[in-house]
């Protein structure tokens, strides 16, 4: 019997590995992998490891090794990945993060043992405001960015009455609220729907009888599908433009089909904006994995560009971690959005916001092309709380 | 040795491995074993407080997690305005989760069988979309703890107290577990389990037994929850999802039903697997699953039966 | 209130009854003959989903990709029960649980596997494109009038093969007496084995139908296996009738509360309330009133036999 207990013991033990060696970067990666979510964490982990390729294999000319842990998009195993990179396997940076649950979790405890986080995705407002950290760098967007683009753009275009629509989480009710920031017409409704829902006819009903001139809404993954694909086929897409922010974009696409065709959406990316950084992302993505790289591909592509500036920026030293997120300050990083990466106040980016079109393209596919910017060199209203100058 | 010992001295050992987990951990500077197994132990006494109503009560409540929920939000909460005494926070848990069981069993236990399953879920998925719904306290994203409860002379910012306070907890509540199902008030729980109809013939109605049993299943879940929220300093509506009612049954009858220490095994090695798996491929549920449905199929007493032998 | 609004949600709230009662009679079936709860029937809807866009993908018709995924999720359905299920009718529900839900984590990851972290898509056929004015002012998708039409008819069939049928007969009395039939000499496991895959074929049509409609997912029949719990518990295990009912009144139930319980509140509380609370008691207006409904009624409205 205690035979028994003692193979449990040593498959335990198991668990363990040896430590780091000296003179290399280790980045610790934190993405959702498996479940429904994982489809996000698989484009983002493609993109920081396209960037990682891009710089030779070599994050700031030293030997990298990027280790990839899951976390089931549950925040308690989010925190627990988070430790054993920071604790069993040393690593010097942790990257990734999809969701802001899980960003939430491991945000002080990270920071506070001392390892840095650069997110390529995950940016809750609390972490752009009162709780910011010179530990901290994101290299996607607030989370209200797009919205406010997106409220800009409606504004702009003279829409008087527009209907909105989120789940009933958090982020959903800042994305309304950001919309609200740069629109001023009138609301025709706020509906806020259970968070995974299937089906949205009796939502779609009440908006038809609600008349709107335009409905904005936030469905990101596969309520999105859902949505995009009911608001279609309730043949309301003709009279009722959809304005959506992550609700529509390369992981959903496939998904959504010709339903998506018309619709507008919001983002600091777009496949085919025209810079040399982008040209080359793009393109060597395709090449590589097969598919169309998406927003979360590009943010991440450009968490290792950052990291690999800073490391540079820092004499190829990764030991003391303040001097390293001091220079991801200052590091001159070729962006894929276009020029230098600027980061605000709260190390969030200063960025333009591009307005993007659903069409097919050339070759029968679906894609979301730049239209043109809509908010240029933004940052967001939160960097003012957030005590770092 | 003598076979029957055998439950007891593999009690010892699992303990005696439990207890040597911070020594390695700082002896070794593995630090994250300390946080991993600290984790482990929460969700093994939420695996033993469920295995008394699900193993001696006959009762397969499918919403557990609402009551780890419930625990973790009271501390949380109170954190949240500034009440940072562990003593008061796990207080208020305890309460609170004991006055939601008691509210859920009142209703769920005039059902039996499948419906009681449903009624269980049904509950939990309420206060699963109520937790969401509170954006006073950070709604979907959850609501980081700034800092873990004060508790007198013990400092629960340090790991290793923190862990043997959670290992102190573990080790009562599975003598205290012990102590129930042993008492009168164990056996008429069991008898009614088996035979409900000779219970009501000697006098003794199951109804109230069931709850008691329930409402104390789901305060110790709820301290489970608040030790959780302690740990992780962090609170969110992901610990009472519903899958999550699911893997602390999965632990219960992986370690092995009615039998108290069963589900501690259970717990350690549902989430040491896991880590295992996951590190070995992203597919790793594609791996757990058919193990679940062959220790279902094939180790019928589960790990603990294993383990003590025929005899234990 | 405008009622010509209230007729529209009461239609939509009938079409996602009727999508649940696809989803239910088979469920249902399955606990009331062989006592056994099912958490993997989610996984069978997903799977006829995922057929569906890989067979409507091969063949590039919506009518040939559903004429294959039916009994292919069939097919699946029965290997499922021949390799695992049978060995579990005769344990307690908790074994039953604890196996099923290890199905459910195979299927959710074998999907990816095979078909990657993406959703798939699948389209409406040309014929059942558009909308059609049925309440004035309120278009109505031809696609969703069609799941009526085909729930309808399932029902109709159901009814018909359970009441008039000799199989329906045995089926009826292997729901109330399960000992009885197998002591008329009836070969009770292939009874089971037939059940078992008419309720997968179930599932499978009703994933295949479901998947124009919704993202083709893993994980997607996680969320409505628990609506069709809800519906079969309040219906009452074991009855299709029950089944019938229970699923229409949580689809309406659900559909108008979702519409108009927040506008109510509205009239009550004042706005910041109302839009508070209204999205949160939507979200739980079902499992309220089952918990109502087994409050007053603990083995649900047409209870077949104890539970």
């Amino acid at each position: 019997m205690i035979g028994r207990i003692l193979a449990l013991g040593l498959a335990a033990g198991l668990l363990a590995q040896p430590a780091m060696a000296q003179d290399k970067v280790k980045v610790g990666f934190i993405a959702t992998f498996s479940g429904p979510g994982g489809v996000l964490g698989q484009h983002l982990y493609d993109g920081f490891m396209l960037g990682v390729d891009h710089v030779g294999g070599k994050l700031g000319g030293l030997a990298t090794e990027v280790v990839k842990e899951d976390d089931q998009l549950k925040p308690d195993v989010g925190l627990q990945v988070a430790k054993s990179l920071v604790e069993r396997d040393k690593v010097d940076i942790i990257s990734g993060i999809v969701f802001s649950n899980v960003m939430m979790a491991i945000y002080k405890p990270t920071i506070d043992a001392g390892v840095p986080i650069v997110s390529a995705n995950a940016g809750p407002s609390p972490i752009a405001g009162a709780q910011c950290s010179p530990m901290f760098v994101n290299t996607s967007w607030q989370n209200d960015g797009p919205h406010e683009a997106m409220g800009k753009h409606v504004q702009d275009k003279g829409f008087k009455n527009v209907y909105l629509m989120a789940p009933n989480y958090q982020a959903g009710k800042d994305s309304l609220t950001g919309f609200k920031r740069f629109y001023k017409g009138k609301v025709a409704d706020e509906v806020y729907t259970t968070v995974n829902q299937l089906d949205y006819s009796a939502e779609i009903a009440q908006l038809r009888a609600a008349k709107p001139d335009a409905v904005f809404v936030f469905y990101p993954g596969g309520m999105g599908v859902n949505f995009v694909k009911q608001y279609a086929q309730a043949g309301l897409i003709k009279d009722v433009p959809l304005f959506s922010a992550f609700t529509i974009d390369a992981t959903t696409l496939d998904a959504q089909g010709d339903a998506a065709i018309g619709t507008f959406q919001t983002a600091f990316w777009a496949f085919d904006l025209k810079n040399p950084v982008n040209d080359k992302f793009v393109s060597g993505f395709q090449a590589k994995f097969k598919y169309m790289p998406s927003t979360y591909s590009a943010q991440a592509y450009d968490a290792a560009l950052l990291i690999d500036a800073a490391i540079k920026a820092n004499g190829g030293k990764v030991a003391d971690k303040k001097a390293l997120m001091a220079a991801m300050k200052t590091a001159k990083v070729d962006s894929v959005r276009g020029g230098q990466l600027k980061l605000n106040t709260n190390n969030f980016p200063i960025q333009s916001y591009y307005l993007l079109e659903t069409a097919k393209g050339a070759d029968g596919k679906l894609v979301s092309s730049n239209r043109g910017v809509v908010l240029a060199d933004y940052g967001d209203v939160y960097a003012k709380d957030c005590p770092m100058k | 040795m003598a076979r029957l010992d055998r439950p007891l001295i593999a009690v010892l050992v699992v303990f005696g491995l439990l207890a040597l987990v911070p020594v390695y951990a700082v002896a070794f500077q593995q630090p994250f074993y300390l946080s991993l197994f600290a984790r482990v132990m929460i969700f093994a006494l939420a695996a033993i407080s469920l295995d008394l109503v699900l193993g001696f009560g006959g009762m397969v409540s499918f919403g557990h997690a609402a009551y780890l929920g419930v625990g973790a939000y009271a501390v949380g909460i109170l954190a949240y305005h500034g009440v940072d005494s562990a003593l008061v926070q796990w207080g208020v848990a305890i309460l609170a989760s004991a006055l939601v069981a008691l509210f859920v069993g009142a209703i769920s236990l005039r059902t039996s069988g499948m419906y009681f399953i449903m009624i269980t879920l049904a509950f939990a998925q309420m206060l699963y979309y109520l937790a969401v719904s509170l954006k006073a306290y950070g709604g979907d994203d959850g609501l980081p703890i700034l800092k873990r409860g004060s508790l007198g002379p013990i400092n629960l910012a340090s790991n290793v107290q923190l862990y043997y306070l959670i290992l102190g907890f573990l080790a009562l509540f599975l003598y205290l577990g012990h102590r129930v199902v042993r008492s009168r008030f164990g056996r008429v729980l069991e008898g009614a389990k088996w035979n409900e109809r000779r219970t009501i013939a000697l006098g003794i109605a199951p109804y109230r037994y069931r709850l008691v049993a329930f409402v104390l299943s789901g305060t110790v879940c709820g301290l489970a929850g608040a030790l959780l929220a302690t740990l992780t300093t962090f609170v969110s509506p992901s610990y009472m999802a519903w899958t999550r009612s699911g893997e602390i049954i999965v632990m219960v009858v992986l370690g092995g039903i009615s039998t108290l220490t069963g589900p501690v095994i259970g717990a350690v090695v549902l989430l040491i697997l896991e880590e295992i798996l996951a590190k070995l491929t992203i597919h790793w549920m594609l791996i757990l699953g058919p193990i679940l449905v062959l220790v279902v199929l094939f180790a019928r007493r589960g790990l603990w039966g294993w383990i003590v032998g025929r005899h234990g | 209130m405008d009622p010509l609004l209230f007729l529209t949600q009461a239609l939509n709230g009938l079409q996602l009854g009727i999508m649940l009662f696809l989803l239910a009679a088979g469920l249902t079936l399955v606990f009331g003959i062989m006592n056994l709860v099912n958490l993997a029937h989610g996984s069978l809807y997903m799977v006829g989903a995922y057929l569906m866009a890989a067979f409507q993908g091969w063949t590039g018709s919506f009518v040939l990709g559903l004429l294959l995924a039916v009994p292919a999720t069939l097919v699946v359905g029965v290997l499922v029960e021949l390799i695992v299920l049978r060995r579990l009718y005769d344990r307690d529900h908790l074994d039953q649980v604890l196996a099923t839900f290890g199905l459910i984590l195979f299927f959710n990851e074998l999907v990816r596997v095979i078909w990657g972290p993406a959703a798939l898509f699948v389209s409406i056929p040309k014929a059942l494109e558009g909308t059609v004015v049925i309440v004035p002012g309120a278009p109505y998708p031809i696609y969703r009038l069609a799941i009526i039409v085909v729930g309808l008819a399932v029902a109709g069939f159901l009814s018909w093969l359970v009441t008039r049928t000799r199989t329906g007969a045995l089926i009826r009395a292997g729901a109330a007496n399960r000992t009885m039939v197998a002591a008329l000499g009836i070969d009770i496991g292939l009874l089971f084995t037939l059940v078992f895959g008419l309720g997968a074929a179930l599932a499978g049509l009703a994933g295949a139908m479901a998947a124009p409609l919704l993202s083709v997912e893993s994980g997607m029949g996680d969320g409505v296996l628990i609506l069709t719990f809800v519906v079969i518990v309040i219906g009452g295990v074991g009855s299709i009738r029950g089944a019938f009912v229970a699923a229409v009144l949580v689809g309406v139930v659900d559909t108008v509360g979702r519409a108009f319980l927040p506008i109510l509140l509205r009239e009550i509380f004042n706005r910041s309330v109302a839009n508070a609370a209204g999205p949160a008691l939507a979200s739980m207006l079902i499992y309220l009133l089952m918990a109502a409904i087994l409050a007053f009624r603990p083995r649900g409205l047409f209870s077949v036999r104890n539970g």
